[in-house]
């Protein structure tokens, strides 16, 4: 078991621009290992820059990012060239909103891709783990298939088992039921709650208010860059501290 | 019938040039696959100048008519001091002329992959050729595949032109026959049938890979 009293991740003052564009300013958010962060905000408010940060699919202006207590995108104090952040990544799992699952490889291809070209890790083993986490989310008949015949919810369990397939020591979700029907949203919330239970650090950037507010251990809220707000769910969907997260939920949880 | 019965007499001939023919093609589908994806990659070059040296050297092959290509480069280079047997000079053509359409047919297929799943590999772990041969070359070849295979169809009946140069090929083999005994009719109807069946042939293939890339498509 690892050390509890590091955090899985920590991010201390990260900024992020994009040309003249703020999109980070000073950002600071530490989630504890098997814990459940949601992040909260409008759009446009730099939630999803501020997961790519964390996974260095994009580069901070300033500030640092720590992965159980160690110092990422860097090693020994010098920045870290594309080619060398391959493992830091691959300890991440991620899944993104419009799935990106690979086209070309069926869905036990597209889980056991990572652990045996990533990892190195043998292909009876994969495809073992791989059986396993698909029967997981529930989309075990169609280990076969390829990601164009599955619904929008399939896919994305889909990608979720492709994420856990790692053994990652976080998850990082972004947005990841935005491009679902709504009345496919609950199959793919029902297996995060199954992570959440299950003690996954994970980290995820919603709109689903009802998920966060039962499901989180810990809220931030975002607007324009900043975190404005951050705290336990009860007390931010019942009691928020500023007049931005007042109006935030006021519009979303009609 | 007489002239059938002729050509019948003969149809180890045709089947030597029919070879020549098959190989001829299949030399030049792996070759200007391999140059053709060489092209693709110069043609997507961050550095200006490669690309618009590239692109006029794409274009401007595309622009000729091929047996003008043969010509140039069988009896046109000699004078210059470059000399290739008619073998060499035929295959290299043939490789040239196509790699220039191989090259636009990946370039669009290359332009057309989505980032996203391109991306979804960085954050799994991959880099590199790594992510080059597992992510992104498998999505390559069955989005450029069904236009590469019509390729083959083209490059097969080129490889017909190349009986100016005496490269003994179905064609050829067809001309020498007629001459010879003249049954023009009978023989080169011959080679057409035989062109005909291998055309049928290469669509099935292709029809395969369409198939197999549908089933894979984004």
């Amino acid at each position: 078991m690892p050390d509890s009293s590091v955090p899985a991740v920590e991010v201390k003052a990260l900024s992020k621009s994009f040309g003249s564009l703020r999109v980070l300013n000073d950002v600071n958010v530490t989630v504890p290992s098997g814990t459940t962060l949601c992040i909260l905000g409008p759009s446009g408010s730099g939630k999803s820059t501020l997961l790519r940060c964390i996974n260095l699919l994009e580069t901070p202006d300033a500030g640092e990012v720590y992965l159980r207590g160690q110092r990422i995108g860097f090693a020994d104090g010098v920045r870290q060239k594309e080619a060398q952040l391959w493992s830091t990544r691959a300890r991440m799992g991620m899944v993104f909103q419009h799935f990106n699952l690979w086209p070309h490889l069926t869905v036990l291809g597209n889980v056991i891709e990572s652990p045996m070209h990533v990892l190195r890790r043998s292909r009876e083993e994969s495809i073992a783990k791989a059986k396993a986490l698909l029967e997981k989310v529930g989309v075990a008949d169609k280990v076969q298939q390829f990601p164009h015949t599955l619904s929008g919810g399939q896919k994305q369990r889909v990608a979720i088992a492709r994420a856990l397939a790692m053994e990652p020591e976080v998850l990082l979700f972004d947005e990841p039921t935005s491009a679902l029907d709504p009345e496919i949203v609950g199959e793919v919330l029902g297996v995060m709650r199954q992570l959440v239970r299950e003690g996954m650090t994970m980290i995820v950037v919603t709109h689903e208010m009802a998920f966060a507010h039962e499901a989180a251990d810990a809220i931030v809220f975002m607007d324009g860059g900043v975190v404005v707000e951050t705290g336990p769910p009860d007390e931010f969907f019942t009691r928020p501290k500023t007049e931005r997260a007042r109006l935030f939920l006021q519009r979303y949880m009609r | 019938m007489h002239d059938i019965r002729i050509v019948l007499e003969h149809y180890t001939d045709f089947l030597a040039g029919l070879e020549n023919t098959l190989w001829l093609s299949a030399a030049t589908l792996l070759l200007a696959s391999v140059l053709g994806c060489i092209f693709a990659g110069l043609l997507l070059s961050p550095i200006a100048v490669v690309k618009r040296c590239t692109a006029i050297l794409v274009d401007g092959l595309r622009c000729i008519p091929f047996l003008l290509l043969v010509y140039l480069i069988y009896y046109g280079l000699p004078q210059v001091g470059l000399r290739f047997d008619r073998w060499s000079a035929g295959l290299g053509a043939l490789v040239l002329y196509h790699s220039a359409y191989i090259g636009e047919i990946v370039r669009g297929a290359w332009t057309n992959l989505s980032k996203d799943q391109i991306e979804a590999g960085r954050a799994f772990g991959f880099r590199g050729f790594l992510l080059f041969r597992r992510i992104v070359l498998p999505q390559l070849f069955f989005a450029s595949a069904p236009l590469v295979g019509n390729q083959a169809i083209y490059i097969m009946k080129d490889t017909a032109f190349l009986e100016i140069i005496t490269v003994p090929e179905l064609t050829f083999a067809a001309a020498s026959i007629q001459s010879t005994y003249f049954v023009p009719f009978a023989s080169f109807l011959a080679a057409v049938l035989l062109y005909w069946i291998v055309t049928i042939l290469i669509e099935q293939g292709v029809l395969r890979i369409e198939r197999a890339a549908d089933l894979r498509r984004a």
